[in-house]
């Protein structure tokens, strides 16, 4: 650690919430997707579904907790400016997780009320969604900062584009859940989760591009990054890549190979955030402060980035054992609840 | 009537408010896990299926409370940034980094073996579910450990650097983790959970008992619960003093609002009973106390002379009211506590345990004072550190978003209809479980138990149903 410079212990950092970030959103995107497909499902099918994730979910949900802390820690100015900006998204997304968490114990433990904690499941799910969305939306397209701290309004991050970023991060999200149910399901469950990727895969893309088209207007930065020479060059590619997974989706859900579309859609994942970063980099409050300017003293990272080296490793290989655990196929008649 | 509140004042009582129900959640978690632990051991050395009962029992409770533990927990790990920002900013150089090891050592070994506590009985060996259950029970304490770490450090603060523009800065991490209150709260709030749990479990017990049900998983576990109450509520009586101690060190202020010591007194404090803490006129109306054992309690000298609150500026004074009266409310408990110990104690002397009623009526009705206890400890100490945040560094006031009080009233009318109907339905379904008598073939929160899992259970079971006296469970 002493080898590296202090703003390259702000990079590592910096990759640290992004990985955090990106981990969040994938593993809990695809509880909270499948959440969202309940309403599409036969209602026996419903307990199979969440059979699925009940014994991952909250590991899953753990790196939002671990993303937030990474920014308070690395970031506490950034910390400081979003959390307030984004004050009701996230207030509403906390609410959101508090439904659909509680459910997954709830629901069977009452006859009576199970529809009404399904509902609560499936619209704590879509509420936490779409908010992670909107705030995704309005940290891209910048918040008012005067003197190192918010200073806009309660309502400053309700734009069409922080709304058009809800909707995709929802489809993106049911995307990915119907995907892991083709994985995870045999049956008419994994027929119905067939049909709903081919359908949800044309809106992902149809989200992908309208985000990607509207992106490059909201600041200069962007703008530049991906139309100025050089950077197109590194850019460039990426558009073609997301071309690639998406055709090789389209393919492998047409010939139902059953493994196959959950980690292709992990992948149009990783590049959309590799677009997002991309544009966003070196900013951590896009037009306002990089992640030097927001930067913790170095003695802050250094212990975070320590703890990170010596126990992220050990996380995914335990986390990974609670998955190899549970793995294979989840049959009607055999759920853990 | 929002509008007349001020941000500060509606941002306090959202965390109060938020916090108060997130705590009683790992209080009872981190006893309860800790208490599956045990059984499990016990069932995989004994065998007998009566601890095989209830853990499943209490895993089926265990799971309720730890879920609605996790979302109530991510509030609070968002909220120092929605609503208290400029403490994030501040402070978070200091705190986030703490934060960041509790999630990194505990929540996701929490997380990634609760799953194979739950579901994967029938997925992985005996042994191997046992070190899922010591992992989930042993997270539960290093997530305590960081949590309070950082608490303590807001108490008694050490170790940082406060920079030209305010920050505060690590200086020292050693010495801001192991801050002088870390010791005294970390044994005081582990023994609380400890205590709540053994008194959820006891009232559990003593309700099937008085109605006659489930004879030895209810004596099993009642003598475990009456065990732990008789040996380690004393301890925690002299946790608590020495607590006291080392607040009157560092945060005499504090103590001096908890003993209601409006004024000084140079040849010994008298300890006061009751009395109304008058915060207008700075003194302690129809009081009842005791010459001079304040000082011998608190200085271990009669004679000892007391700086009261009149040697404290006014606007450093915490609300005294408050913090006399929680500080009351959790003693009182705790003493409570210990009377149900030494009772049952003496009713195991004359061998009636498992017969004299009013043991069993005394232990349910104190079923739920260990969540009292611990609200009304926390209570205490955190409102005895107003007007600060981070003791003696950072006000309150100062550490507040800069977000209009509407906003926040708003959230917190949310929370406080989503939190009762949310938790009051989850507590009412633990509550279910428990007046249900734990019985043979206990479901478990795994309900595919009979498909796979047909061979491994009746051995055990038949093993079982031959000793019910011999309780030997209460050796923890």
């Amino acid at each position: 650690m002493n080898g590296l410079m202090p703003m390259d212990m702000t990079t590592v950092m910096g990759f640290i919430v992004v990985f955090s970030i990106f981990l969040y959103v994938v593993m809990d995107g695809f509880d909270l997707g499948l959440a969202m497909l309940f309403p599409l499902a036969r209602r026996d099918d419903r307990n199979t579904m969440i059979n699925t994730i009940a014994p991952v979910w909250d590991g899953n949900e753990t790196w939002l907790v671990l993303g937030g802390g990474a920014v308070m820690a690395a970031f506490p100015t950034a910390y400081a400016i979003l959390l307030p900006a984004l004050y009701a998204p996230i207030m509403i997304m906390l609410l959101g997780l508090v439904f659909r968490g509680v459910a997954f114990e709830f629901r069977f433990r009452s006859a009576r009320r199970a529809r009404l904690w399904d509902a609560g499941f499936v619209g704590g799910s879509v509420a936490a969604s779409f908010m992670q969305g909107v705030a995704l939306g309005a940290v891209l397209q910048g918040v008012t900062v005067v003197d190192r701290q918010y200073a806009g309004g309660w309502f400053e991050w309700l734009t069409p584009f922080s709304v058009l970023c809800g909707v995709s991060v929802i489809v993106a999200y049911m995307l990915l859940g119907a995907c892991w149910l083709i994985m995870k399901t045999e049956g008419h469950l994994r027929d119905g989760a067939y049909r709903w990727a081919r359908l949800l895969l044309v809106a992902v893309l149809a989200a992908i591009v309208l985000v990607s088209l509207a992106t490059p207007f909201l600041l200069g930065t962007y703008w530049d990054r991906w139309f100025a020479w050089p950077t197109m060059a590194l850019t460039a590619p990426v558009p073609v890549l997301v071309a690639l997974v998406a055709l090789a989706l389209v393919r492998t859900l047409a010939a139902r190979r059953d493994y196959w579309p959950f980690p292709l859609a992990l992948a149009l994942f990783a590049l959309c955030f590799l677009g997002l970063g991309v544009s966003v980099y070196p900013y951590i409050v896009p037009g306002s402060l990089t992640i030097w300017q927001a930067a913790a003293p170095e003695k802050s990272q250094a212990f975070f980035i320590v703890g990170v080296v010596l126990l992220i490793p050990v996380i995914l290989v335990y986390t990974g054992y609670s998955y190899w655990v549970f793995r294979g196929k989840v049959g009607a008649d055999a759920g853990y609840h | 009537m929002l509008e007349q509140l001020d941000a500060v004042l509606l941002a306090r009582l959202q965390f109060a408010f938020t916090m108060s129900f997130h705590i009683v959640f790992p209080s009872f978690t981190i006893g309860l896990a800790s208490f599956i632990a045990v059984l499990e051991t016990l069932w995989l050395i004994t065998n007998r299926e009566v601890y095989h009962n209830l853990l499943k029992y209490w895993m089926r409770v265990f799971a309720i409370a730890f879920g609605m533990g996790v979302v109530s927990g991510i509030v609070m790990s968002y909220q120092f940034g929605t609503n208290w920002s400029r403490f994030s900013e501040l402070a978070g150089p200091v705190v986030g980094p703490l934060m960041a090891y509790e999630v990194m050592t505990a929540f996701f070994l929490e997380a990634g073996f609760l799953g194979v506590m739950l579901f994967g009985t029938d997925r992985v060996g005996r042994g191997l579910h046992a070190f899922a259950t010591y992992a989930v029970a042993v997270g539960t304490l290093i997530s305590a450990f960081w949590i309070l770490s950082v608490n303590s450090w807001m108490q008694t603060p050490q170790g940082h650097i406060v920079d030209e523009t305010g920050r505060i800065l690590p200086g020292d991490w050693w010495a801001i983790i192991f801050n002088p209150s870390l010791p005294y709260r970390l044994v005081h709030m582990v023994l609380a959970a400890y205590l709540t749990t053994a008194l959820v479990v006891g009232a559990c017990a003593a309700w099937h008992m008085l109605r006659r049900r489930a004879q030895d998983e209810s004596r099993v576990m009642f003598s475990m619960a009456m065990w732990m109450l008789l040996l380690v509520a004393p301890i925690q009586i002299f946790a608590g003093d020495q607590h006291g101690l080392n607040t009157l060190e560092h945060q005499p202020g504090k103590v001096m609002a908890m003993e209601g010591h409006f004024e000084s007194h140079p040849d010994g404090a008298p300890l006061y009973l009751f009395g109304l803490p008058n915060m207008e006129t700075g003194t302690l109306d129809h009081a009842i106390g005791i010459p001079r054992l304040g000082s011998l309690i608190l200085k271990h000298d009669m004679n000892a002379p007391m700086a009261g609150l009149d040697s404290v500026p006014r606007e450093m004074w915490p609300p005294v009211p408050v913090v006399f009266w929680s500080f009351r409310l959790m003693v009182g408990i705790g003493l409570a506590m210990l009377a149900l110990g030494l009772f049952s104690g003496l009713a195991r002397l004359k061998g009636r345990l498992y017969d004299w009623r009013w043991l069993h009526r005394a232990a349910f009705v104190m079923g739920p004072a260990g969540f009292v206890a611990v609200l009304a400890g926390w209570v205490t100490t955190e409102v005895g550190r107003q007007p600060f945040v981070v003791y003696g560094v950072l006000r309150t006031a100062d550490a507040v978003s800069p977000v209009a009080a509407p906003a926040v009233g708003a959230s917190l009318l949310a929370f406080i209809a989503v939190y009762t109907a949310v938790f009051m339905a989850g507590t009412l379904y633990m509550l279910r479980i428990m007046a249900r008598p734990p019985h043979d073939h206990e479901p478990g929160p795994s309900r595919d138990v009979p498909q796979r899992a047909a061979g491994i259970t009746p051995g055990g079971a038949m093993a079982a149903t031959g000793a019910p006296g011999d309780a030997k469970g209460g050796r923890r």
